[in-house]
């Protein structure tokens, strides 16, 4: 646990794998940056692996002030107990007052270990995260100036500001892709802070006996347009009229978690809470009833197109055109209408 | 050899079953109008702590911290398989976040002696957060392996298991003892067994019993026949009241806003060539697509 200080920094848990840093750093730079910049503080990366050093100048160009950089040839693969150790002495040492992981399968696994051990307060999977003050309900003592820590929880159906102020550092875990990723900036270079902490035997409790990572076949979160169908496609073999209006529109297909389920599509395309977070320039969401843990991952689409035979579908809440009608009919008019204006 | 496994369970609200009925008329989820369930995931773990079991001997307790209701999902841990049942209950736990509740459950953990392995669901469906598992892990002093979706192998001290990373998949070997977090994909719980739902429906804790107002002779033939379910409070677990209920929560509820989803007035097109061929032309003019 450290104190409350209005001085300390904004910090981003830089997560990399073998040289490579994930997208939800840099998502969560931008993020970042703003909430530095509103605090008037500084804001750091903190870098942990081996060799991580090149990575210090995409940091910089993505928005870092600073880069806390921790190598050892022990740091290489991540270990839970090893990096919370790293987080732990970083953090006591220089005393941020936000500390920012992705809600990725490792910043998930760190950083609640972390809060523990710092006794200090963490919100999960968070979709936004500003500065504002907060006054106690019963003291109407005001803390200025704390993160809102904002959050779906209850399966999707409320959406909770939290906020954390007197243990610190604040700290949360942030959805991927739910954070626009920023403009790269080449020209800033980031002061460096090079710190070395003995790892020892007891900081590795677990043997790695084999790792196996499969790129993903598809990268929703690129594509312009994305043509999503649900459960109300009816087969796999009908979903190829859902690939083939994304071909004509240059896009690329998406599916509700009932489609995967049901064996449409592969999990890879699943938009959602429990899938990739989409924000395409046009998403058509074809025989998808539009439950809120669909929705949460594409209501922030600037087109949204719905096609559903139910005209008290959900879905329809989201968009900004409908179409009430089978979508087997819809989709082949649909493709022959685009295919005469282009 | 024989290995004890304990179980963490959580009583949530089925935030999957929102129907027409648990809405309220302003669109927003009644949440008491919710039935209450055993979290999904923390079934995959028991499953798992059961099949250890099955394997190589030992017992399998089952610990919830919640409401005297609560006990509830302890019955079904008992029905399923588990050999004893431990109910964590005191109001002084009430509004307990992660970090206290998993400061709770450690100090309870500690009353037991010679655990080897602890096994929670991945994440419970009420909250979503995955932490504390990971947290009760930090305060006991052990490894954590989260994500875990196959035991592969169980031997003297050491166990491995295949835990998924999101984009792929670990192989990790760790020196029990050590706590696991399970995911669905993991296995397929096995339903409650009829003889021992016949015989754990019985089952009671101290503060069902007191409410039945059973008598002190029930009380002690339900405690000889093994069917009294542990209760433990704040103080049995010498729990240091820093740490527990609203002081030991480091975060706060500010606000809590329920999703209503309200018709944003969209353009309805009509489903023929005429309506589809205005609407692409829209999308054109305004650079949506072209
Ligand atoms: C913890 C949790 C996480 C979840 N995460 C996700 C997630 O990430 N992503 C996700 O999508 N879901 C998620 N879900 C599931 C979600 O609650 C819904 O069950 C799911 O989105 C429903 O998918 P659907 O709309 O395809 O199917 P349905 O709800 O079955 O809807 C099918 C729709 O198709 C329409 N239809 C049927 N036939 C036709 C036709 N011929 N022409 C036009 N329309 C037709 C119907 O009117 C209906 O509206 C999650 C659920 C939980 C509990």
């Amino acid at each position: 646990m450290i104190e409350v200080n209005r001085n300390g920094e904004v910090w981003v848990f830089a997560e990399q794998q073998d040289g490579q840093l994930s997208e939800v750093p840099l998502e969560l730079l931008s993020r970042g940056r703003e909430l530095a910049d509103k605090l008037s503080v500084k804001l750091g990366a903190v870098l942990v692996g081996d060799n991580a050093s090149p990575l210090v100048e995409e940091l910089s160009a993505y928005g870092a002030d600073k880069v806390y950089l921790v190598e050892d040839p022990l740091l290489g693969v991540f270990q839970t107990s090893s990096y919370t150790r790293v987080l732990c002495e970083l953090i006591e040492k220089h005393k941020p007052q936000i500390v920012l992981y992705g809600a990725t399968a490792v910043g998930r696994d760190l950083a609640p270990r972390v809060a523990s051990a710092m006794k200090a307060g963490l919100t999960a999977d968070c979709t936004d995260l500003q500065i504002d003050d907060f006054t106690e309900s019963r003291s109407k003592v005001v803390h200025k100036n704390l993160l809102q820590q904002i959050r779906p929880a209850f399966g999707g159906n409320i959406i909770a500001t939290i906020v954390n102020y007197d243990r610190w550092p604040q700290m949360a875990t942030v959805r991927e892709g739910v954070m626009p990723l920023p403009e790269r900036n080449g020209t800033i270079r980031a002061e460096v802070v090079s710190e070395s902490i003995k790892i020892t035997p007891e900081d590795l409790p677990l043997e790695i006996l084999s790792r196996h990572f499969e790129a993903k076949k598809v990268n929703l979160k690129a594509s312009r347009v994305i043509v999503a169908g649900g459960a109300g496609v009816g087969s796999k073999e009908n979903f190829k009229q859902v690939w083939k209006l994304a071909n004509v529109l240059g896009g690329a297909p998406g599916a509700s978690r009932a489609a995967v389920d049901l064996g449409f599509i592969e999990s890879d395309y699943q938009v959602g809470q429990t899938g990739t977070t989409v924000r395409p320039a046009l998403y058509i969401a074809v025989g998808i009833s539009g439950a809120v843990q669909h929705s949460a991952g594409m209501s922030d689409s600037a087109k949204i197109v719905a096609i559903n035979s139910d005209p008290d579908a959900p879905i329809f809440q989201v968009a900004h055109y409908g179409i009430v009608g089978d979508l087997n009919v819809v989709i082949p008019k649909l493709i022959k209408a685009i295919r005469a204006k282009s | 050899m024989p290995y004890n496994c304990v179980v963490l369970a959580k009583q949530v609200p089925d935030t999957a079953a929102v129907t027409g009925k648990a809405m309220n008329d302003d669109g927003t989820v009644n949440r008491s109008a919710l039935p209450a369930i055993f979290n999904p995931e923390d079934l995959n773990a028991l499953e798992l702590a059961l099949q250890i079991k099955q394997a190589h001997g030992g017992t399998v307790t089952i610990m919830t911290m919640g409401l005297p209701s609560a006990c509830d999902v302890l019955r079904e841990g008992l029905y399923r398989g588990a050999d004893r049942a431990i109910l964590i209950t005191d109001r002084r736990a009430a509004a307990s976040d992660t970090l206290a509740t998993s400061y709770i459950l450690n100090c309870a953990i500690k009353k037991l002696s010679d655990v080897d392995i602890i096994l929670c669901g991945r994440q419970a469906i009420d909250g979503d957060t995955a932490q504390v598992g990971p947290q009760a892990a930090e305060k006991l002093g052990i490894p954590q392996i989260t994500y875990v979706e196959e035991l592969l192998s169980l031997c003297d001290r050491t166990i491995t298991v295949k835990r998924n990373v999101g984009a792929g998949w670990e192989k990790v070997r760790a020196t029990l003892p050590v706590l696991l977090t399970v995911m669905d994909t993991a296995n397929e719980p096995r339903p409650c067994g009829v003889k021992r739902l016949l015989k754990y429906k019985k089952a009671r804790s101290q503060s069902e019993l007191a409410k039945e107002g059973a008598t002190e002779a029930a009380v002690q033939s339900l405690k000889d026949k093994n069917l009294l379910i542990d209760q433990w409070d704040l103080d049995y677990l010498d729990a240091d009241m820093q740490w527990c209920g609203r002081n030991g929560s480091p975060t706060k509820v500010n606000r809590i806003q329920s999703v209503v989803l309200s018709a944003s007035g969209y353009k309805e097109i009509a489903p023929t060539d005429e309506g589809l061929r205005d609407m692409v032309h829209e999308l054109i003019v305004d650079h949506t697509i072209g």
